[in-house]
C-alpha cells in the first residue's frame, strides 16, 4: 500500500517534468481537451439556463393553481370540437368561490377572475403599444406571488368601485418613465386615464417567449366598463394541497359543469389547465435540446480524447528504454501502467481546468452582454467537467500505458 | 602458485545447472544458449566473455532476471527464478540484482539523486530513509557534491559512478555490470574499474560481462562463451591447480 503512494507520487512528478519537458507538444494535445471542455460546459451552462429560466416561468404560472379557460392550453388536433366553446365569464368566480366556501374539506381556495386584452399605453409622448392589460380583483395576490419596486396592489373598495387605477409592469414603467417615479401619475389605456399606484418588480419572459413585464393591471370592473371588447377571460383557482392536483382538478371540473349546468351527458365544454401541461410538452423538447447539444459537443471532446491517446502512445514508443530500465530496477507492470495513465490523466486535468476558466469567463462575458440569455455556471458544472476531465484522461490513456506495461524488458532496455 | 588464490569461496548465490534459451526470429530458431552450467558464489568477481553471436547477452539476461530460460534451472539465493513470472521477477530485480549497463540508462529529468531513489521507490521505502541512503551511496561513490545536478550535467564517468550508485542502493546479492566502459574513454574506464574493485574488495559480488580481454583482466574469474555454451571457465582450472597443489604440500 505504502509502495502504491510512493509509486503514484513518483509518477505524478514524472508526469509534470515530462509536460514541463514538452512544453509545445503538450499544449497542443491539452487544446483538444480544453475545446472540448468549454464545449462541453458552455452547453452545460446553456442547458441549465435553460431549466433555470423554464422553472422561472413555471413558478410564475404556480404549481399550486388551475386555469379554468376555454381552450386547453396543449395543441389539439380536432380544433373545430372547440370552436363553439361558451366564453368563460369573469362572474364564474364569484360563483365557484360560494360553491367552494359551502363545500366541507373543499381541495380549493378560492377562484380568481382575470380578463386580458392587449392595448398601448401613452404618458406625455411616450407610448408603448401591444401591452398585455389584464383585469383582476384585489384577491390576484392570494394565488400569485406580486412584486413591487414601488407601490401596491388595489384594495377592495378600489376594485368595487372600479377606480381608474392601474399597476405598471416593470417594462411598461421604464419606457414611459424614463426619469422620475411613476406613482400617482396619470397615464392613458387607449384614451382613457389610470391613475397609477404600484410598479411591479422585474420577472424576466416566460420561457422566453413574452416579457412578463410588458403587462399593466387593473381592476377587473374597471376593465369590464373600457375593455370588454374581444377580451378572454379565465378563471384561476387555488389549491389546498399540491399532492392532491387530481383531486382538486375533478372537484373543480364537478363545480364547473354545476356552475355551466350541464347535464349529465353533454361533455365539458371548458378545459382545465394547470403547468403541468407546459411541462409534458415542453419537457420532451428541452430534453432532446441536451441530449443533442451535449453529444455533439461531447464529439469535441472525444475529438481531444483522441490526441492524448495519440500523445501517450508516442510517449511510450519514445521512452521504451526508460520502460526497460525501470523495470530492470524492480517497476512492476503495475507501476509502468499507473505511470502512463498518470501522464494522460495530468495533461487532461491540466486541460479540463484551462478549459473550465476560458468557460466561466466565457460564460461571465455572456451574462454581461446578453443579461436575458439564459446561462447557469454552477460548482455542480465544476465538478462534472474535471470529472470528466479525469475519466477522458484515464480512458484515452488506457490502451498505451497498457501496452507500455506488457513491453518485454529485454526488448525494451535494447530499444534505441 | 599462489595459495592465497585458492582460498575457499563464499555460499553460492547463483546455481545455473544446463539451462537453453531459443527464440524465433522469422522462420528461424535461434539457439542462443545450448545448455549452460555456472555455479557462482558470494564475493566472486566474474567476467563473462565471448565474440558477439556468443549467448553472452542472453546469458546476462538470464542472470539478470530480465528473461526465463527455455529449459534448465535457474536457482537465485536457493529460489527457483526458472518459473516465476513477471512481478516476481521484478521484485527479485529490485532487491537482489544492481544493474549497470553501457549507455548508463539515467532518467534524463531526474536528479542523481532522484535516479539513485528509483528502486528504492519500487522496495516501497519512504521518503526520508530513501534520501538518506541514496545521498550516501552516492558520496560512497564520490559523487557527494553532484546530487542535484542532472545527467546532462555530468561527465560520462560521473553518469555511470551515479549508476553504479544506483545499483548499490538497495544492497543487492550481485552487481551485473554490462560492458560497464563501452561508452567512456580509457581513463575514465579505468576509474570505473577500480570503483568495482573497490566495491568487490568490499564483499560485494560483481559479475562483469564483456567482449574487452583488459576489462575481463580486472575479474578474479573469467568465463569464456562460444556458440552457446561455456568454452572455458577459469574457475574450474584453477580449482584443479588448488586441488594438486594441496595433494602436493600434503605430500
Amino acid at each position: 500500500m505504502k509502495r502504491l503512494v510512493y509509486e503514484l507520487s513518483e509518477s505524478w512528478k514524472i508526469a509534470l517534468a515530462q509536460m514541463q519537458a514538452n512544453k509545445t507538444r503538450s499544449m497542443l494535445t491539452a487544446l483538444g481537451v480544453i475545446i472540448g471542455i468549454v464545449a462541453v460546459t458552455l452547453m452545460g451552462t446553456a442547458i441549465s439556463g435553460i431549466q433555470k429560466g423554464f422553472d422561472k416561468s413555471m413558478s410564475i404560472l404556480g404549481d399550486d393553481v388551475l386555469y379554468v379557460s376555454q381552450f386547453p392550453w396543449a395543441r389539439v388536433p380536432d380544433w373545430w370540437n372547440y370552436r363553439d366553446r361558451r366564453e368563460i365569464k369573469t362572474q364564474y368566480a364569484q360563483t365557484l368561490n360560494r360553491l367552494i366556501d359551502s363545500t366541507p374539506n373543499s381541495n380549493l381556495i378560492v377562484a380568481v377572475p382575470t380578463s386580458n386584452i392587449a392595448k398601448s399605453v401613452k404618458y406625455a409622448d411616450n407610448q408603448v403599444t401591444n401591452i398585455f392589460i389584464q383585469g383582476t380583483t384585489s384577491d390576484y395576490p392570494l394565488i400569485s406571488v406580486v412584486d413591487f419596486t414601488h407601490g401596491r396592489f388595489f384594495n377592495e373598495m378600489e376594485t368595487k368601485s372600479a377606480a381608474n387605477v392601474c399597476l405598471l409592469g416593470y417594462d411598461v414603467a421604464d419606457a414611459l418613465f424614463p426619469s422620475g417615479s411613476p406613482i400617482n401619475k396619470e397615464v392613458l389605456i387607449s384614451g382613457q386615464a389610470f391613475k397609477v399606484i404600484g410598479v411591479g418588480s422585474r420577472q424576466g419572459s416566460f420561457l422566453g417567449l413574452f416579457s412578463l413585464d410588458s403587462i399593466v393591471m387593473v381592476p377587473l370592473p374597471t376593465f369590464q366598463r373600457y375593455f370588454s371588447a374581444k377580451s378572454e377571460s379565465d378563471v384561476r383557482v387555488k389549491i389546498r394541497d399540491k399532492s392532491k392536483l387530481g383531486d382538486a382538478k375533478d372537484e373543480l371540473t364537478g363545480l364547473m359543469r354545476r356552475v355551466r349546468a350541464l347535464p349529465p351527458e353533454k361533455k365539458n365544454d371548458f378545459d382545465i389547465n394547470e403547468q403541468q401541461a407546459f411541462k409534458s410538452t415542453l419537457d420532451p423538447v428541452k430534453n432532446s435540446i441536451a441530449i443533442a447539444g451535449l453529444f455533439i459537443t461531447g464529439l469535441s471532446l472525444f475529438v481531444g480524447a483522441i490526441g492524448i491517446m495519440n500523445i501517450t502512445f508516442v510517449s511510450v514508443k519514445e521512452r521504451t528504454k526508460e520502460i526497460g530500465t525501470r523495470k530492470a530496477l524492480g517497476a512492476r507492470r503495475r507501476t509502468i501502467l499507473l505511470q502512463f495513465l498518470i501522464e494522460s490523466t495530468a495533461l487532461c486535468i491540466v486541460g479540463g481546468a484551462i478549459g473550465l476558466t476560458f468557460a466561466y469567463a466565457l460564460c461571465f462575458g455572456i451574462e454581461h452582454a446578453f443579461p436575458s440569455f439564459p446561462i447557469q455556471f454552477s460548482l455542480g458544472l465544476v465538478l462534472t467537467s474535471m470529472i470528466v476531465s479525469v475519466l477522458t484522461g484515464l480512458i484515452s490513456g488506457f490502451a498505451p500505458a497498457w501496452s507500455a506495461s506488457r513491453l518485454n524488458p529485454v526488448t525494451a532496455l535494447r530499444y534505441e | 602458485m599462489d595459495s592465497n588464490r585458492c582460498r575457499p569461496f563464499g555460499p553460492i548465490v547463483i546455481d545455473i545447472d544446463n539451462i537453453t534459451k531459443h527464440y524465433a526470429m522469422g522462420d528461424e530458431t535461434v539457439h542462443a544458449l545450448r545448455g549452460v552450467t555456472l555455479q557462482i558464489h558470494r564475493n566472486e568477481y566474474l567476467a563473462v566473455m565471448g565474440p558477439s553471436g556468443s549467448g553472452k547477452s542472453t546469458l546476462m539476461n538470464m542472470l539478470g532476471c530480465l528473461d526465463t530460460p527455455s529449459s534448465g534451472r535457474y536457482e537465485f539465493n536457493g529460489k527457483d527464478v526458472s518459473s516465476m513470472d513477471g512481478d516476481e521477477l521484478a521484485e527479485i530485480r529490485n532487491k537482489e540484482i544492481g544493474f549497470v549497463f553501457q549507455t548508463f540508462n539515467l532518467l534524463p529529468r531526474s536528479t542523481s539523486l532522484g535516479n539513485v531513489e528509483l528502486p528504492l521507490i519500487y522496495a516501497g521505502i519512504d521518503p526520508e530513509t530513501r534520501e538518506e541512503r541514496a545521498a550516501q551511496v552516492l558520496r560512497d561513490v564520490g559523487l557527494g557534491d553532484r546530487m542535484h545536478h542532472k545527467p546532462n550535467e555530468l561527465s560520462g564517468g560521473q553518469r555511470q559512478r551515479v549508476a553504479i550508485a544506483r545499483a548499490l542502493v538497495n544492497n543487492p546479492s550481485i552487481i551485473l555490470a554490462d560492458e560497464p566502459t563501452g561508452n567512456l574513454d580509457s581513463k575514465t574506464g579505468q576509474e570505473i574499474m577500480a570503483l568495482l574493485e573497490d566495491l568487490y574488495e568490499r564483499g560485494n559480488t560483481v559479475i562483469l560481462v564483456t567482449h574487452e580481454p583488459d576489462i575481463a583482466a580486472h575479474a578474479r574469474r573469467t568465463v569464456h562463451l562460444r556458440d552457446g555454451v561455456i568454452e572455458r571457465d577459469s574457475l574450474l582450472t584453477l580449482q584443479a591447480q588448488c586441488l594438486s597443489h594441496s595433494r602436493s604440500s600434503v605430500g
